[in-house]
Parts: structure tokens; C-alpha cells; sequence
């Protein structure tokens, strides 16, 4: 073993770690292992008298590599490393023993934690004694942006990383930018239009010089990693040039195709040919080739003959676009719960329920009615009208454990909107109770039960069925402990958020995780609320969770400024444990080759040659090489034995 | 020998050397130290970058060095950190399984567990059921090298 000054030095995290575990006698075993010249506990580590503390013993001792025996490196492992840094030491020399999460805060007997948190000091002592002084490396930084969803987080996150001046590529997967706010008639608690606020971004957004917008496209692979990320784009055909489309109309009105309108939920219909609605962006026709008769003027083409300009072109095919980034957004948005899967509400069977999204088309001034409220089934003019709140969310057992969050507003709003349009009719709310959190959001509610007169009834219901021309609700009123039963004209359900379809398949290609209901997960909590797990990725909007429009947009700009922040630098540093070749022992089996998933490694006259720009450091060409003649640095054959041996001493 | 009788005779506590992947299973140990589950002191846990990391030679270094049980972690399938450094680890594992049935070690003193940065709740179980397991095994003897 070379020999070593180790400075081993444990914390007590005030009593979090001390009240399990004897740090006095960690410290005191710790003094006696090979290689360690100095040793210590004190009360907080990572506070300045304690780094400082480091730093002297550093010196006084002329250490050589420390140990801090504390809580996760995820945690305070940058902090000791600058902080041996400036002592003088090389950073990569510094190793943190967690004897918190993974021992004191999971085991109750002393002593057994105490030994534990010997054994992993010391595992951490036998690593270090082991470590080279690295320097980072330094790697160039590709000053684009992609942000994957076209509502509202990543048009806001668009415009503001185009605003700073990096070039940004927009992706949506439908045919207009806009997503779910856009389909909203009126936004909680102001009652502004939710169309008058968003298209002006959205016409931002296709004339911005730094923003290339590509709608009716996905992600479909995408590879490197932070600074320099290779993004497959796969741009689906359209089969008309937006260039050359003056959205006359000429041609859906020819198209014999009638399919059910997915803008309008399904409430009124469009041909196979047809734009998402009036404003769209980018202002151009879409044929729908799954409706469409068959692409082929011997069975139709009446799109394609009426249309003067000549936009229309069967032969357009998929194309696939491969674009360089430097780091990526992930806004790729909600969607309800389905109905379908709330049987005792009528599994979305029973005409005139409806859910919240197709309530807004009901009320919107350019939806299925032009914004009068008609129920759907006889375009009556609904006078009772029920609304449910917390359906599917808020039920661990049957469907998402999670609150939706923004459904106490919208629910208050639409009670708010009907009673507007239909004064004389009654609303009735059934809650389990009101979240109503944000700025003006609880006198919002009180004002629509008091100054609107909605009638909330707190309690759940349990059934819904048709009977004559209603809809009977039964519920309950747990406040006067009465059943309920009313005959509604229309049933809104408040149905709960989850994460879009695809969300699964994205997160997959882009290597992060997803939490426990499937939104994309933050890689911590409460610090890094915008960053994915993996560099260079960030989440915005309800991807990541509900949230409503403010929050999304506040979330949306942090990701940006986040990106900015990381591009603005010249480089970026690499982290340098990565793999090594031993020369002498390499045969040039070319069986790490093989075993990189980065491409990594080549051979060179014979021996395996590590590209480290590319080497992530995973380790799979050491753990496959069957002569150690390849290993990660920090992390060598040698120093892993070391620690097993460590652990069972 | 005489050492060996002593540990079965009196209250046995299996020795378990824990390799875990650095982004989902030990992050997912501090998940269970963060919310506080409680789980057996036998493992000692060693963060390594990827469960594809783990060498065989690792495994059977542990076990000569006297582990009763030998633990990987991973990401969940699918969903590893550097792509696909766990499938690697699951090759190589059924491998081990097959050698040490052919020394002639218990191959369940070997376990693999995927345990995802979110699933504190499952390390923990996974650590309970290794040791609840080990118990009837006995301290392992067979490729414990004799330092005596």
C-alpha cells in the first residue's frame, strides 16, 4: 500500500448521527487503521468552524487525503471537496463515508451502528488511500437548446432561453403548438381568456429568430450527455406545405372523411383534413393519414384538386432530423384521467357527463357551442348542473393517491362560468374539501359560493345513472349527514391529472426517472425542483406534477435560467473518473469495446484506447475485462477489494 | 474450526458485503435513511458507479474474505444510468449463480434486488429478507479463505 496521510474526520450532524452512533469511538478506531495520520469528531462538519477545522488539521498534519464520516455524498460531497481544495489537496482525494442515511438513521442499537459506521469509515479509508489527484475535464459546449412539448412551459421556456440568446429547437407532438391551455376558456382566478393570453406567445414563438419550431414531430432517440447531447427528431408527414397553405378551408370542405374532433374532446367533429382551430401555429392544414381515405388520388383526392395553391402533396414523407444540443427541457404536459376508468361515475357511457376539459370547450367562445352552455345530448340549455371534484385523485386505494391541485379552482371557476352564462340555473359542487392556495385563489371560491350562489356540498358521490332525460347523482352531504339525490341536466367531472401519454416512452429515451404516480422526477425535492437526475436535463410543468398555469410558467422560466446558466459557460467540466487502459495487461480483446454503451473505447495499434469525453465512468469495460487491464479511475479492481476486505474486518 | 463452531453455537449474524449502484439503489438507501426505515445492521453497503460494474471477481472476493451473503443493486431494468449497465450485471449474475452452484455454495447467499432512487421502503425489505434468509444457511465456510 503507498503510503498515505489520511485525515478521517466525523460528524455528529448534531445529534442525528451522534444518537446512534459512538462517533467518539469511530474516531477513535479510525486513528489506529493504516495509512490514517490524523483523526477527529466534531459536532457539524459541513458548518465553518468544522470546514475550517479540516483545513488546519490538513495542514498541521501535512495530510495527504481526508475522510468525512457524515451524511450522503449526494448531500455534502461538493462542499468537502472545495473545502479540501482549498487546503491545498486535490478534490479527488477527498471520499465521505455515510454513516447517516445508510446507518445511523436506519438502526436503533448502538453498537451495532457503531460497528457498522467503523466498518464504512473504514471501507471509505481503504478507497482513499488509494486515490489519484485528478483534474476535470474540460469538454466544448453545444449552445443549443431542444425543449421537448409545445404548451405552455415549453413555449415559456422556449422564449426565454431564445430571449438570452441561444438558439432553441421547439418539439410538439401535435400538429399546433398551445397544448391543454389552450383548449381552456377562461383561467382561474381573473377570468382572462386563456386564448387571448397564450397566442401572442405562440405567435412569439414562430417568428422568434432563435426558435425553429417543428409541431407533428417526436424525440425519438437521443444520446451523449450533458453539453453535447444527439437528438433524432422524427418529423411526421403533414402533407401540406405551410409555407404555401392559406388555411382557405377549400379543402375540408371537400373531404368526405367526418372523425371526432380531438381539440373539442370529441365534441363536435372535423375531416381528415383540418387545422386544430382558427389561430393554430404554425396557420397550416394537416391531413390525418390514419382518417384519411388513402393518400392516393385513384381513391380520393379531392383535398389535393380543390386546393389552388398546390399545398397539398401525398408524396411527403417522414423525415428524420438529427440536431446537436447542449442541454434539453422536458415539458411535455398532462393528461386526464380517463372516465373510463371510473365506473361507478358512468365510465365515460352516460351522455351529459363530461369531463373538465370538455366543460371548457362547452364554455369557449370558438368551441363546439361558440360559448353557449348546451348540454351535448339535446342542446338544451342545462339548468342543474353537478360538479365532482376530486375524481380519481385523492383515492390511494382505487385509483391516484396524489391531489390534482388545481381542481378545487377550476371546479370554482366552472360553477362561476355556467352561472354566468345561465343565471337561473343551479350549480352544485361536491368536495372533500377546498385546497385553495395562491394568490387570490380563496376569495376567488368564497365568491362563487357567495356571490354566485354555487351550492357546495361536502361529500363524495358514489353512483351516477340515466334516468329519463337527467342524470341521477346520488351523493352525500356529510355536513348535515343527509343523502342527496339530485337530477342533473350535465355532470362535470373533475377528473385527476396524470402524466401524458408517452411521458413513459420519453423518459426512457431520455434516461430519467419517473416518480411513484409516473411524473418525471426532480433530482431532489426541494433544492433541484427543475433538474431531472441527469445533467443537462431539466423538467417544466405538469410533467413533472400538477400545477396550474402560474406555477407552470414560474417553473418554465426557472429551467430556462437553469439551461442559461449551464451554456453560458465556455466549457463544461467532465467528470474525470473514467475508465484507464493498463498497456501492459491489455490483449486487445476488444471485449470492453463491446461492453461500453457509450462507444467509448477504440482500438488503437492493438490496445483499447478510452475516448474520455465520451466515458461516463460506468465501469462495465472493468467488470467484463478478464485481465484488469482496464479500470475506472477512483474506482480501481484494487481499491474495491480493499473495501470488501474493509467492510468485513 | 474451533472459531467457526463458536459463531454457529451462539447468536449468528449473517455478514453481508452490499454493492449498490450509485444513482438508483443507493440513493434509494438514503431514501430509507431520510424516512427513517429501519433494517438490520448486517450490510455494510459499498457505492460502486453501476451494478455493471460489479465484477464476478468481486462477488467471490467477498465471500473468500468471509461474507455470508453477497448483495448487488441496480436501477430497474430499463431504467439504468448509463443504459444498459444492468443487463450486463444480470448476465454476468445468472453466471455467478451457475459457478457457485458448481463449488458448491448456497446460491442463495448471493442475491441481486433492483431498487429504484425512489424505493426506500423496498431497499429496506430487500436488506430484512437477505438476512431473514441467511439466518438458516449459517456462516459461510466453504470459500472463506482460512487466515489462520
Amino acid at each position: 500500500m503507498t503510503k498515505k496521510r489520511t485525515g478521517v474526520f466525523v460528524c455528529h450532524c448534531g445529534n442525528n448521527i451522534a444518537a446512534t452512533v459512538d462517533v467518539k469511538k469511530v474516531a477513535e478506531v479510525m486513528g489506529t487503521e493504516e495509512g490514517v495520520a490524523y483523526s477527529q469528531d466534531y459536532v457539524y462538519m459541513c458548518s465553518d468552524p468544522g470546514q475550517n477545522a479540516v483545513i488546519q488539521s490538513i495542514k498541521d498534519n501535512n495530510l495527504d487525503s481526508v475522510v468525512i464520516s457524515c451524511c450522503s455524498p449526494n448531500l455534502h460531497e461538493k462542499t468537502f471537496r472545495d473545502n479540501a481544495k482549498r487546503a491545498g489537496l486535490n478534490s479527488f482525494t477527498c471520499e465521505i463515508a455515510n454513516i447517516r442515511e445508510q446507518c445511523a438513521w436506519v438502526h436503533k442499537d448502538k453498537e451495532r451502528a457503531t460497528e457498522k459506521a467503523i466498518k464504512i469509515s473504514r471501507s471509505a479509508v481503504r478507497r482513499a488511500g488509494r486515490d489519484q489527484a485528478l483534474e476535470p475535464i474540460a469538454v466544448p459546449v453545444t449552445r443549443k437548446v431542444l425543449v421537448i412539448g409545445g404548451g405552455i412551459a415549453g413555449i415559456q421556456a422556449a422564449l426565454d432561453i431564445a430571449n438570452a440568446g441561444l438558439q432553441v429547437i421547439l418539439v410538439e407532438k401535435q400538429a399546433t403548438i398551445g397544448g391543454h391551455m389552450l383548449q381552456l376558456s377562461e383561467t382561474f382566478p381573473t377570468l382572462d381568456c386563456s386564448q387571448c393570453i397564450l397566442s401572442p406567445k405562440m405567435v412569439d414563438v414562430s417568428r422568434h429568430p432563435n426558435i425553429t419550431l417543428l409541431t407533428y414531430s417526436e424525440v425519438k432517440e437521443v444520446s451523449g450527455s450533458v453539453g453535447n447531447f444527439r437528438v433524432n427528431i422524427l418529423k411526421k408527414p403533414t402533407y401540406v406545405d405551410p409555407e404555401l397553405c392559406k388555411i382557405c378551408d377549400d379543402c375540408a370542405n371537400v373531404c368526405p372523411v367526418v372523425v371526432p374532433n380531438e381539440f373539442d374532446l370529441g365534441l363536435t367533429a372535423r375531416r381528415a383534413i383540418h387545422i386544430p382551430f382558427a389561430q393554430a401555429i404554425p396557420a397550416s392544414y394537416t391531413l390525418d393519414e390514419s382518417a384519411c381515405l388513402g393518400l392516393n388520388p385513384i381513391r380520393c383526392g379531392k383535398c389535393k384538386d380543390v386546393c389552388e395553391v398546390g399545398a397539398i402533396n401525398y408524396d411527403m414523407r417522414p423525415q428524420t432530423l438529427i440536431e446537436d444540443v447542449g442541454a434539453i427541457v422536458v415539458a411535455t404536459g398532462y393528461d386526464l384521467y380517463g372516465q373510463e376508468h371510473m365506473n361507478e361515475l358512468g365510465g365515460g357511457q352516460i351522455d351529459d357527463v363530461l369531463d373538465g376539459l370538455q366543460f371548457e370547450r362547452l364554455c369557449s367562445a370558438s368551441g363546439a357551442t361558440k360559448g353557449h352552455v348546451l348540454r351535448p345530448s339535446d342542446r338544451t340549455v342545462p339548468k342543474d348542473v353537478v360538479f365532482i371534484q376530486c375524481v380519481g385523485s385523492r383515492d390511494p386505494a382505487n385509483h391516484c393517491a396524489y391531489c390534482s391541485k388545481i381542481c378545487c379552482m377550476y371546479t370554482a371557476k366552472h360553477a362561476s362560468l355556467y352561472k354566468h352564462h345561465v343565471p337561473d340555473g343551479r350549480a352544485y359542487v361536491f368536495y372533500i374539501d377546498i385546497r385553495s392556495g395562491g394568490k387570490g385563489y380563496e376569495e376567488f371560491v368564497q365568491r362563487i359560493m357567495e356571490d354566485d350562489e354555487a351550492i357546495y356540498l361536502r361529500g363524495r358521490v358514489s353512483k351516477l345513472y340515466r334516468k329519463g332525460g337527467k342524470v341521477r347523482v346520488l351523493g352525500t352531504d356529510t355536513l348535515t349527514g343527509q343523502n342527496v339525490e339530485i337530477d342533473a341536466d350535465m355532470v362535470v367531472l373533475a377528473l385527476a391529472m396524470e402524466p401524458s401519454k408517452g411521458t413513459e416512452e420519453i423518459a426512457k429515451t431520455l434516461k430519467i426517472g419517473r416518480d411513484k404516480d409516473g411524473f418525471l422526477a426532480e433530482a431532489h425535492p426541494k433544492l433541484k425542483p427543475v433538474e431531472s437526475v441527469t445533467a443537462g436535463i431539466f423538467l417544466a410543468g405538469c410533467a413533472q406534477g400538477p400545477k396550474d398555469i402560474p406555477e407552470t410558467v414560474a417553473q418554465a422560466g426557472a429551467a430556462a435560467s437553469k439551461v442559461i446558466g449551464l451554456l453560458s459557460q465556455p466549457t463544461l467540466s467532465h467528470a474525470p473518473t473514467v475508465a484507464r487502459v493498463r498497456n501492459s495487461h491489455c490483449t486487445g480483446c476488444e471485449m470492453c469495446v463491446s461492453a461500453c454503451p457509450y462507444n467509448a473505447i477504440s482500438l488503437e495499434n492493438g490496445k483499447a484506447l478510452v475516448n474520455e469525453v465520451l466515458c461516463e465512468g460506468c465501469g462495465s469495460c472493468s467488470a467484463t475485462c478478464l485481465r484488469a487491464a482496464i479500470e475506472v479511475k477512483n474506482a480501481t479492481p484494487l481499491q474495491i477489494h480493499e473495501m470488501i476486505e474493509a467492510c468485513l474486518a | 474450526m474451533s472459531e467457526q463452531q463458536a459463531e454457529v453455537t451462539t447468536d449468528y449474524e449473517p455478514r453481508i458485503v452490499a454493492f449498490l449502484c450509485k444513482w438508483c439503489s443507493s440513493a434509494g438507501s438514503d431514501l430509507a435513511g431520510v424516512s427513517r426505515i429501519q433494517y438490520p445492521s448486517n450490510a455494510t453497503p459499498i457505492t460502486v458507479p453501476c451494478s455493471g460494474s460489479v465484477s464476478p471477481m468481486y462477488i467471490l472476493s467477498a465471500l473468500k474474505k468471509g461474507a455470508d451473503g453477497v448483495l448487488v443493486s441496480g436501477c430497474h431494468i430499463g431504467d439504468c444510468h448509463y443504459i444498459e449497465g444492468n443487463y450486463l450485471a444480470r448476465r454476468k449474475i445468472h453466471l455467478v449463480k451457475e459457478l457457485l452452484g458448481f463449488v458448491g455454495v448456497e446460491q442463495d447467499r448471493f442475491r441481486m434486488s433492483w431498487v429504484s432512487a425512489a424505493e426506500g421502503a423496498k431497499y429496506s425489505q430487500v436488506i430484512k429478507d437477505f438476512v431473514e434468509d441467511l439466518r438458516p444457511l449459517g456462516p459461510q465456510t466453504k470459500l472463506k479463505a482460512d487466515r489462520s
